[in-house]
């Protein structure tokens, strides 16, 4: 099925087939995100990138992607310099910049964010994360590191540590896992447990999940470790995330009694759940992870996009 | 025989029949008695045997036919429910509730932060993903809802 003209809202929005022929495409576009080759494939094609909260690996590695494809940017980085400040609605912005564009990325603090708009656009919309919810091109990303390193998705066995309610990372990469019959380890804290209705979801689409709450034990037998960053700015309240701040750390004696191959994936930004000395093991894949949001991005916009000018 | 005594009958309105024993005032409160004509009836049977569904409630409204959102609002809190059209005393339409694929406007996502809640001109809106028992999922947010009368809109 083309993606050609598709909306990327949530990673419930592509099949197995889907991610495979991105991931495909991705790979083959490694020496252009690298620099090393060049292409105009999205030629006088311009892409909003609407960022309504902070970010530095997704709205750059978007805009990377775009420009080294020869498109253009608009971007959208400070809510404070868009007439949301004035009270203009997400609806009427997103109709705006979509008569500007031929494609736009959004984040947004609100969950459904991207749903809406979706909605109220002429133009496909990619989700590039929309509060607590959903993150699907971080979980394509996450899934290319993980088949670059294991060369497959299927039959492996990955711990997903830390913030599981709140991490939309997490949500986008369990059901993407789920669809690869990958086995799920969930580690966390009681209070960041992954939410009730995505859990059944999943349990419907037939995943393996298993819970250790004990990291070591965890890791134990694991292929990867998929930590997360606790999700401060989405807690109601500063006490409820000072009772989980800190709940768990991965360092060099967490990974002794690992798998020599197990590899360590954080979507990043990292505040203390991983500590430095893990950059030194050969465990460490997370700049490598930060690196494939290139390609991933560079595929999923090539796939969604008519080819530019020179195409 | 006994049964009409106990709820007069009406000319014109709507008669909403076999509601889950209990639910009969959450009916009424998604009808919106306040909208109503001065002069008219309503009438409530509570706990009434029912040949079909064991013990049930009866509403009866009079000059008032029911929106298609309030018969969705309805069919999500008791699928049981019938709803009869009268006019001139007879019954002219007779139908079980059925909920549609999509729910709009009628529940309010329990999410606080999804974009649904947040003034933007838009109309909520559910999938029903499970009839029995009815079970949603927000459109904008994907969060699933059960606890529909907490959260009519």
């Amino acid at each position: 099925m083309s993606l050609r003209g598709r909306d990327i809202v949530s990673i419930r929005d592509l099949s197995t087939e889907e991610i495979n022929e991105i991931l495909d495409r991705a790979r083959k576009l490694i020496p252009i995100a690298e620099g090393k080759k060049s292409s105009d494939a999205l030629d006088g094609r311009v892409v909003a990138t609407a960022f309504f909260e902070p970010s530095t690996r997704t709205r750059l590695s978007f805009e990377a992607a775009v420009q080294r494809l020869g498109g253009r940017c608009l971007t959208i980085a400070d809510i404070g310099v868009t007439s949301m400040r004035k009270g203009e609605s997400l609806y009427d912005t997103i109709r705006m910049l979509s008569s500007y564009s031929d494609a736009i990325v959004l984040r947004h603090p609100n969950e459904g964010a991207a749903r809406l708009a979706a909605d109220a656009s002429d133009q496909p919309v990619i989700n590039a994360g929309d509060g607590a919810n959903q993150h699907p091109t971080q979980a394509l990303l996450d899934l290319m590191a993980i088949e670059e390193s294991f060369g497959t998705l299927a039959g492996l066995k990955v711990v997903l540590l830390g913030d599981l309610k709140y991490g939309r990372t997490v949500h986008s990469l369990s059901l993407a896992l789920a669809q690869y019959g990958s086995e799920m380890v969930l580690s966390a804290p009681k209070a960041l447990a992954l939410p009730e209705d995505l859990r059944s979801e999943l349990d419907s689409l037939g995943a393996k999940i298993t819970e250790e709450p004990e990291i070591k034990r965890a890791v134990r037998d694991a292929d990867v470790l998929y930590v997360t960053r606790i999700q401060k700015e989405r807690f109601p309240d500063e006490g409820e995330y000072r009772t989980v701040a800190g709940s768990y750390r991965v360092d060099a004696s967490v990974l002794e009694g690992a798998k020599p191959r197990l590899i360590v994936l954080h979507p990043l930004p990292r505040a203390g759940e991983v500590d430095p000395e893990v950059d030194r093991t050969p465990h460490a894949a997370y700049f490598r992870q930060a690196f494939l949001a290139v390609p991933v991005r560079m595929a999923l916009l090539s796939s969604i996009l008519p080819s530019g000018r020179a195409g | 025989m006994v049964r009409e005594l106990r709820i007069t009958p009406i000319r014109n309105g709507t008669v909403i029949d076999h509601i889950t024993n209990g639910l009969a005032l959450d009916v009424l409160r998604i009808i919106g008695v306040r909208e109503l004509d001065k002069d008219s009836t309503v009438s409530i049977a509570l706990h009434v045997r029912s040949g079909k569904i064991g013990w049930k409630d009866i509403v009866k409204v009079e000059n008032m036919e029911l929106s298609p959102r309030k018969v969705n609002a309805i069919a999500l809190i008791t699928p049981s429910a019938t709803i009869s059209i009268i006019r001139d005393h007879q019954v002219r339409e007779k139908r079980s509730v059925d909920l549609p694929e999509h729910v709009t406007g009628v529940v309010r996502c329990p999410n606080i932060n999804c974009i649904s809640n947040q003034g933007e001109p838009i109309e909520s809106d559910f999938r029903v993903v499970r009839r029995r028992p009815v079970v949603l999922r927000c459109t904008y947010c994907d969060r699933q809802v059960t606890d529909f009368l907490r959260h009519l809109a």
